[in-house]
């Protein structure tokens, strides 16, 4: 009986433990990603991907990641600083559009009027797949007799090869 | 001296413009052959009007002329001949006389064509042309004057103006500023003319379409008259574009060819509406369908060569406030304005004359499948002139500066891309009039299963992404498809005339131009989208600082640092040039030299990429910085573009298809045999 005690308690602590050592394990590779997150600066790869998706502040659409001006270059340096804290791409570019406006976002945040960039191409394609289909429909209702010629139609007398027969035996060259 | 007289042929040609409209009006409206042959000749009189003020100011340019403004502010002397004389259309009121002048050019060359057939369109068709050139010509006059000269007033103050102002000395600054250096470069030179062209050509369908709704006349002729022009605007355009392609890919160092700029889908837009005018007219010659959807689209592209001409040049995307600052702002858009409620107005005026004669009569038919062309066509440039204009509109209603950037027209017009290849695939399987799903599947089924084997071997060589494989499935699908009609064409030549292959090939694609041009064209376009599926897809780019003798690393390349040089060129530049040492799979395959130039006069640098184009891949390398003193080390950004070459060699594809496609037919007579023999079809059909 004692023994079994000891036993169940035992089992306990040894699960107790292993979680604790689990939990430690995590946290100490979650420090080490930290740690190695930090210690390894960010590559010029790495600056480019986030600069790529931001837009030069002062020129006119130019991405950050190409623009040749002083100005850009610093930006580049800030974004290497930020990325070096741990900063994420997201709150990279919302620090951006904070500091220079939405310009600097390579697409018009979704609110307000910029839904209609959003909504309006799709609206005319809605409506002109709409006129195409009406178009369409009316056809589908009046061709009785022309379908069943459609259909009697031989796919290898294609009418334009005929023309063209027809017409080289018109005239011979 | 050379200014004033330069000044006065402009403003005589503008004079006789406005007078040509009016007596071109005046003699439809009496029905008066002189008064319509005295507009003829006020029509034919601009252009050596023009080409003289041309001249004029092209003289100043080389002279160095530098009291003028426009040449003070586009030309310096260290630059050479060549670009001296093409810097006519280097700056805003430059590029604005150009154009008139082309267009009295081609406006002048449609006069001498022979009228006979068409004598009731002439009266309109030279005022539609007169009033578009008097608009460009009145803006030169008034607005943008290429000859203002600088002045210093007895008051000691500098002034611009034509003439003299009383008491004032002539200023002629030592040098000019220099033409931007992004501009000197051979795809810059010959891309704005090549624009211009296209652009400036469609206004003659355009001024025929608006004749033909003036006088009713609602039969396909003027889509007949004036299918070449449309051929030859939309050769030229689509030139423009692909050089204007071309030098952004050299020039301007970003590793692309297409960056969704404002300006750039300024050009792009009249390209898409006239592509489905192209496409849809087609259907009204063979069926006498879609009268007033043909005019809707030459009168929407006329509208936006308009714009395209005003916000290319104007800097007026970069901001409204630039709008509102520049004079020509509102002009162009009166201009615009009005032109369109004029031509809409008259379609709507003749809207139950343009009824549509026959009908659909399938779904899968030729037709049905162009208007599905269209409809993806509308969809682009829905897609295009929204993004273009709605970061105005934000700044208008909001204040508030927005980009719309690549992702929102990659993720926009993808999809829409994609079906057109695919109906380009499918279109030219299916007859006018009749197809059924049995006949078009059946012949489908071969060129599908080609396209799946295509996909197959590409999947098989390692690529997974979807839109990837869809994307090469289609591209196969289109050059079978292309390629069985061709051999079908042959084939039946042979048969019945027994030629030998190549005599078959040269005689059916001589005698069917459009049919086998547009074959051409459709080839061009699968090889240009090969191009562009590489380079959007398949693009990696990597950067690094590297010492002399260091190297980087990317997919199969390896660059080198081996050295960099920093000097003075004899036309004003500085340069710093690096030698890059590439090798593929381990095996050097030569020597690059990216380099930047910094343009001393106007204060711009350049960045050219050292560039290595192979059919696979390009590897593309900019020098992006340096250490200035020591030159140890220096920055690299090195981009694989694979396939890109293919966008190229497409482009050139497409050209030759176009030019087939619009090369002079010596049997005009043809088509008029064949308009002939379905009319009287026509009448039988309407007899039984």
């Amino acid at each position: 009986m004692d023994k079994s005690v000891w036993s169940n308690q035992k089992r306990r602590a040894v699960w107790a433990a292993g979680w604790v050592l689990l939990l430690l394990m995590a946290a100490a590779w979650g420090a080490v990603g930290q740690v190695s997150a930090q210690s390894e600066p960010p590559t010029d790869d790495d600056v480019n991907a986030v600069a790529k998706e931001l837009y030069c502040p002062v020129c006119e659409n130019i991405p950050l990641d190409v623009c040749g001006t002083q100005a850009c270059a610093q930006w580049r340096d800030l974004i290497r600083e930020k990325l070096a804290e741990g900063w994420t791409r997201e709150q990279i570019e919302e620090y951006f559009a904070l500091h220079y406006g939405d310009r600097v976002l390579a697409e018009p945040p979704r609110r307000g009027l910029n839904w209609l960039v959003y909504v309006l191409p799709l609206a005319t394609l809605l409506v002109g797949g709409v006129i195409v289909a009406q178009t369409l429909r009316r056809t589908r209702r009046k061709p009785a007799a022309p379908a069943a010629a459609a259909a009697e139609v031989d796919p290898a007398a294609d009418p334009y090869l005929a023309e063209i027969e027809k017409e080289l035996r018109q005239r011979p060259e | 001296m050379l200014a004033n007289f330069g000044f006065g042929a402009l403003l005589l040609a503008f004079v006789i413009s406005l007078y040509g409209i009016g007596a071109a009006i005046f003699g439809a409206r009496k029905n008066s052959l002189a008064w319509v042959e005295s507009a003829r000749a006020a029509m034919l009189l601009t252009f050596p009007l023009i080409t003289l003020t041309a001249l004029a100011l092209v003289t100043l340019l080389v002279r160095g002329d530098y009291q003028v403004q426009y040449v003070y502010n586009v030309t310096s002397s260290t630059m050479p001949l060549y670009l001296k004389i093409t810097a006519l259309w280097g700056g805003q009121a430059g590029s604005l006389l150009f154009w008139s002048w082309l267009l009295a050019a081609f406006a002048s060359a449609v006069m001498l064509r022979r009228w006979d057939r068409d004598r009731e369109f002439q009266p309109w068709v030279i005022a539609v042309s007169l009033v578009t050139l008097a608009f460009f010509l009145g803006m030169s006059v008034f607005l943008e004057n290429p000859f203002e000269r600088f002045w210093q007033t007895a008051g000691g103050q500098q002034v611009v103006a034509l003439f003299q102002p009383a008491g004032a000395l002539a200023v002629s600054p030592p040098d000019g500023r220099g033409l931007n250096p992004l501009l000197r470069h051979p795809g810059m030179i010959i891309h704005p003319p090549m624009l211009y062209l296209g652009f400036v050509s469609f206004v003659i369908p355009f001024a025929f379409g608006i004749a033909a709704l003036i006088t009713g006349r609602s039969d396909d002729r003027w889509i007949r008259v004036t299918r070449r022009w449309t051929l030859v605007a939309w050769l030229f355009l689509s030139l423009g574009l692909i050089l204007g392609s071309r030098w952004a890919y050299d020039v301007l160092g970003w590793g692309g060819y297409w960056a969704w700029d404002p300006v750039e889908i300024a050009a792009l837009n009249p390209w898409i509406s006239g592509t489905a005018f192209l496409h849809s007219v087609m259907i009204q010659e063979k069926k006498g369908m879609f009268k007033r959807w043909n005019m809707i689209l030459i009168i929407l592209t006329f509208l936006l060569v308009i714009l395209g001409t005003f916000l290319t040049r104007s800097g007026v995307l970069t901001s409204v406030h630039a709008f509102a600052q520049s004079a020509i702002g509102p002009l162009f858009f009166t201009f615009i304005a009005l032109s369109a409620a004029i031509s809409l107005g008259l379609l709507l005026w003749r809207w139950n004359e343009f009824r549509d004669e026959g009908q659909m009569t399938s779904l899968l038919s030729r037709e049905a499948l162009f208007l599905v062309n269209n409809l993806l066509f509308m969809g682009l440039l829905a897609v295009c002139f929204w993004g273009m204009i709605y970061p105005l509109i934000s700044e208008l209603f909001t204040g508030q500066k927005v980009t719309v950037g690549p992702p929102f027209y990659e993720r926009a017009t993808g999809p829409l891309w994609v079906a057109l290849l695919a109906l380009m695939g499918i279109a030219p399987l299916s007859a006018w009039g009749h197809s059924t799903a049995k006949t078009l599947g059946k012949a489908l089924w071969l060129p599908a299963l080609a396209s799946l084997a295509a996909v197959g071997a590409v999947f098989a060589s390692g690529v997974r992404s979807p839109w990837a494989l869809a994307g090469f499935g289609l591209v196969a699908l289109v050059v079978t498809v292309t390629l069985y009609d061709y051999i079908r064409g042959v084939r039946a030549r042979m048969r019945s005339t027994g030629e030998s292959p190549f005599v078959a090939l040269w005689r059916l694609v001589g005698r069917y131009r459009r049919r086998y041009g547009g074959y051409i064209v459709h080839l061009g376009v699968v090889m240009m989208a090969l191009g562009v599926i590489g380079i959007e897809m398949f693009q990696t780019e990597t950067q690094g600082t590297l010492q002399r003798g260091e190297s980087l690393r990317l997919g199969r390349y390896e660059v080198t640092f081996r050295s960099l040089a920093i000097f003075d060129t004899e036309d004003g530049r500085n340069v710093a040039r690096a030698v890059m040492a590439v090798s593929r799979d381990g095996q050097p395959v030569g020597e690059l030299y990216p380099r930047r130039d910094f343009y001393f006069d106007s204060g711009q640098p350049m960045t050219i990429p050292g560039l290595r184009s192979t059919m696979e891949d390009d590897v593309y390398i900019l020098l992006v910085d340096w250490e200035p003193i020591s030159t140890e080390n220096a920055t690299f950004k090195i981009y694989v573009n694979p396939l890109v070459n293919w966008l190229w060699l497409g482009g050139m594809v497409f050209i030759v298809g176009m030019m087939v496609a619009a090369w002079p037919s010596k049997e005009p007579e043809l088509d008029e045999r064949r308009a002939a023999r379905r009319a009287a079809v026509k009448v039988a059909a309407v007899g039984d």
